[in-house]
């Protein structure tokens, strides 16, 4: 197989005829698509507004067939982009306009759940919401829940680290895997990590889950799975203004509490959320949190009693406890919707995803409301209080005029406040294709090209999702061992490489 | 090379990178290999400036921190220079509200812990070895029972500063828990025993302290009941703080224990520990007191120390496997984490009882390394065994460090 392709790199077009070749031997009909019509509906993840037609898609059904498209993919130099259930937030699965996209969505089988182990191991198509499905009946559940959670994928997940309204007390993915079938960049299929804690040797599994689909696609996942908690109560509180709710979650930390999940909810991100699904929060509030706390009963119920009344003395004006699980799903309605919400109160907007020391709240936000009042852009904020995690909704009508920059320019600003406070520009929805230009701004040439020491590592030939993350790519330069680029005599298919 | 064949101008470059560079004495050996040199820097630039000059001069360089684990590992290949961190002492920064805090790397674990004691909060790594410093509680990744709910040093720390072997200084993560800009590097770094860079400051988010806490243990004499309990406990939702199994080798009668820690609102930790007495079984006993050997390792010197790991179903095998040894075991039964002591004088004894170890604990999934030992022991074993995903182990090794002057030899497969 390998003779035939090197012979015809020639041209770009080549490479590419060449691994659909390879592509359709290993795969079946439906797993390979180069229609442009059927090319089209891949052309862009959850950050609609990049848009590129892939030259090829391909759906493998195992481990095997999608290292064969990726190793066909590494050997012709032709860059591949995986995607899960394309629900990601900076364009991190965003194809390439020569590239493979390999679409992970028939691998969906969940292989085992070991609730005396505390594990599952599931395929990277698997919706992470079914692992918690398959879990429930033995009493335990998967952590992480990103908003998406009914559609998007595990493989996804692992790719942006994803969080979830309760990282503040569970962690992120990477606190709930444990080990993973790598396929790498080359199109060899690696084991990192295991099912037991501490596998000795590096941590190669702590740089994969995060990296964006830049080190290689996951093709299985070992995922530890939580016990579920004896209690869980929710707290919907509603506060003249943020300030005060801000003060409230500070007092509760202060306490020493760490709730499952602190949100809050600012006026205009509550009347998005009222207008979409009447999800009936505290009247004329200026923001809102949720807290939710969980775990011993005994536990619950000591802390509840504190955090109601630091709320109170920090001026709530209403309190409503859900303790069952309907009325919890009605409070976290209003919340988990809200992105999508701020679509009745406007045609057009951009979520921001930055954090900032949960300290820093008042300020910050203070300086949001003044950027918006400055620029006549509305901002909707809506976020994790607990971690400082902020999801500000940038508002904008895109038929009129520089409407669209303008909301540009100050959610550009919101991510330079949150780097001015020593916090992040993303939280968890990764930095993508969308906030590559903004890393030089959180860390210098050398932090970069350190980092991309491990992509050199992983993927010398840069061909694994290329031009996400970093702003510029690093030559790798020579690797003991193996060559560099395509041989003169190769390239123009006078000699062989076998 | 050896202090005598130490190139004089190698050593003039390392002695004017740092105000504090000495000829080593006989115990700045690591693990039993002899150094030139031993630099003390006082600051993250003078620590540049020595792997700088160690560079330009091919030095072969291991770093120290407070000097408690240099036989942990095996022996490094070579050591031209000891670069000891321990002059980078200071806690840097506690922000109590944000419940984060900075150290560098030669800041003992415990200087943090009174640091950020008085905002009634903690680190929550235990400290299993005393003294240690914060870079060699991260390059060695050691944990404690205190795992189980709060995790280890990877779930902990979110940002780092190194100097890499060519004496370039980087940064990732940063002083928020939630960020997911950039790949992880400090995850690479944890574990990575000094062979990819040096660590000069790290950042971790911090829990708060709790108000109550008890210890419900229960003594048993065989591995299966040993098993039972844990999992009664694991499997039920009293939350503990830490699920710990104490196993000493011996005969068939001996006793171990089960011991289980609660932490939170006084009368929450009292309700839970009723729940946890009941699910341990008959004789069942609290204590405001840590029981013996908490949170220590089982060896002592001259002893092999090993560090065992599992799947959760597997502890009353690994137990009853560690008994027919003669390995003292203790750790983590909630977690699949037991460190195992085995006497170091009979190089064969501890060859046969960790490929038996080795066999039972691979049966669950997991591994034995030799943590610790004479050098002697540790050259006529498999120290790490064999591990997933070495290949790319070793070309991130030849990224970071291509011509393999961190810590040579001390790692797994010769990295």
């Amino acid at each position: 197989m390998a003779t035939t392709e090197l012979h015809e790199r020639s041209t770009d077009h080549g490479a590419l005829a060449a691994v659909e070749r390879r592509a359709r031997e290993l795969l079946s009909r439906e797993g390979v698509i180069s229609d442009h019509q059927r090319l089209r509906t891949y052309e862009c993840d959850g950050l609609a507004h990049y848009r590129v037609t892939p030259a090829l898609v391909v759906i493998p059904e195992d481990a095997e067939q999608l290292a064969g498209v990726v190793e066909a993919c590494a050997h012709n130099r032709v860059p591949f982009v995986a995607r899960g259930s394309g629900t990601g937030l900076s364009g991190g699965a965003l194809p390439h306009a020569e590239g493979v996209l390999v679409v992970t969505s028939r691998m969906r089988a969940i292989r085992e759940v070991r609730p005396q182990d505390q594990r599952a191991v599931v395929e990277p198509g698997v919706i992470n919401l079914d692992v918690t499905r398959a879990a429930a009946p033995h009493g335990y559940y998967y952590a992480p829940d990103p908003s998406s959670q009914q559609i998007c994928s595990i493989g996804g997940n692992l790719a942006e680290n994803s969080g979830g309204a309760h990282c503040l007390k569970y962690g992120f993915t990477s606190n709930h895997v444990l080990g993973a079938e790598l396929v790498t960049p080359q199109g060899e299929i690696v084991e990192i990590g295991g099912a037991a804690p501490d596998t000795p040797g590096y941590d190669l599994l702590g740089a994969v889950v995060g990296s964006e689909g830049t080190l290689g696609v996951v093709t299985s996942a070992t995922v530890r799975l939580v016990r579920l908690p004896e209690e869980v109560r929710t707290l919907l509180v509603g506060f003249e203004t943020t300030d005060h709710a801000g003060a409230a979650t500070s007092a509760i930390i202060a306490a020493g509490i760490l709730p499952a999940a602190i949100e809050m909810m600012d006026a205009l991100a509550i009347e998005a959320a009222e207008a979409a699904v009447h999800c009936n929060y505290p009247a004329g509030a200026g923001a809102v949190l949720v807290i939710e706390l969980d775990g011993a009963a005994a536990e619950v119920a000591a802390e509840f009693d504190e955090v109601e009344r630091l709320c109170r003395d920090n001026g709530s004006f209403e309190q409503r406890v859900a303790t069952d699980p309907t009325d919890r799903a009605l409070i976290w309605k209003g919340r988990k919707s809200a992105f999508a919400a701020v679509g009745r109160i406007s045609p057009d907007y951009i979520v921001q995803d930055g954090v900032i020391p949960r300290t820093a709240l008042p300020e910050v936000l203070k300086a949001i409301a003044e950027l918006s009042e400055s620029s006549g852009v509305r901002v909707a904020n809506v976020f994790h209080a607990g971690d400082g995690n902020l999801h500000p909704l940038v508002l904008f009508d895109d038929s009129v005029e520089g409407a669209g920059e303008a909301a540009e320019k100050v959610s550009g600003a919101i991510l330079d406040l949150c780097i001015g406070h020593g916090g992040s520009i993303t939280g968890e929805h990764g930095v993508g294709v969308d906030k590559a230009k903004y890393m030089p701004r959180m860390y210098d040439e050398d932090d970069l090209d350190t980092m991309q020491l491990v992509r050199c590592a992983f993927d010398p030939d840069n061909v694994s999702n290329p031009g996400k993350i970093f702003p510029t790519p690093r030559l790798c330069g020579e690797v003991p061992g193996r060559h560099k680029g395509v041989h003169p005599l190769q390239d123009a298919g006078l000699a062989e490489v076998f | 090379m050896s202090a005598g064949t130490l190139d004089q101008t190698a050593r003039d470059a390392v002695a004017s990178a740092c105000a504090q560079v000495d000829d080593a004495a006989p115990a700045d050996a690591v693990d039993g290999v002899a150094p030139a040199l031993v630099a003390r820097p006082s600051s993250p630039d003078q620590v540049a400036e020595v792997l700088r000059a160690a560079a330009a001069h091919r030095l072969t360089v291991v770093p120290r921190g407070r000097g408690t684990k240099m036989t942990w590992g095996l022996p490094p290949a070579s050591a031209d220079l000891v670069l000891d961190l321990a002059g980078l002492d200071r806690v840097l920064d506690h922000a109590a509200g944000d419940l984060i805090v900075a150290a560098q790397a030669g800041a003992r674990l415990r200087d943090v812990q009174d640091a950020v004691a008085g905002a009634r909060q903690r680190l929550a790594i235990d400290e299993t070895v005393p003294g240690a410093s914060i870079g060699g509680t991260l390059a060695t990744n050691v944990s404690g029972p205190r795992r189980m709910l709060v995790g280890t040093a990877r779930d902990l720390l979110i940002g780092i500063t190194v100097v890499r072997a060519d004496g370039v200084r980087a940064k990732a993560g940063g002083r928020v828990v939630k960020n997911v800009a950039g790949y992880d590097l400090g995850k690479l770094l944890i574990g990575s025993y000094g062979t990819l860079a040096v660590i000069t400051e790290a950042l971790f988010r911090l829990h708060p302290l709790e108000d109550a806490r008890r210890w419900v243990t229960v003594e048993v004499d065989d591995a299966g009941r040993a098993h039972e309990a844990a999992s009664a406990v694991v499997h039920a939702q009293a939350v503990p703080t830490a699920v710990e199994v104490d196993w000493p080798a011996g005969s068939g009668g001996t006793r171990g224990t089960v011991s289980v820690l609660l932490e939170g609102r006084p009368q929450g930790v009292e309700t839970r520990a009723r729940t946890v007495a009941s699910l341990l079984g008959s004789g069942a006993q609290g204590s405001e007191e840590e029981p013996a050997g908490w949170a220590a390792y089982p060896w002592g010197e001259g002893d092999v120390g090993l560090k065992l790991t599992f799947v959760l179903s597997g502890l009353g095998d690994v137990l009853g496997a560690a008994r027919e040894s003669g390995v003292h075991v203790r750790g983590s039964a909630g977690t699949g984490v037991l460190y195992g002591s085995v006497p170091g004088d009979d190089a064969d004894a501890v060859g046969s009882a960790l490929g038996r170890l080795r066999e039972v604990c691979g049966r669950h999934q997991g591994h034995v390394v030799v943590v610790d030992g004479p050098a002697e022991v540790k050259r006529s074993v498999d120290v790490w065994g064999t591990v997933p995903g070495q290949g790319l182990m070793q070309r991130v090794k030849d990224q970071f460090d291509p011509e393999h002057r961190l810590a040579p030899g001390r790692f797994v497969g010769g990295i």
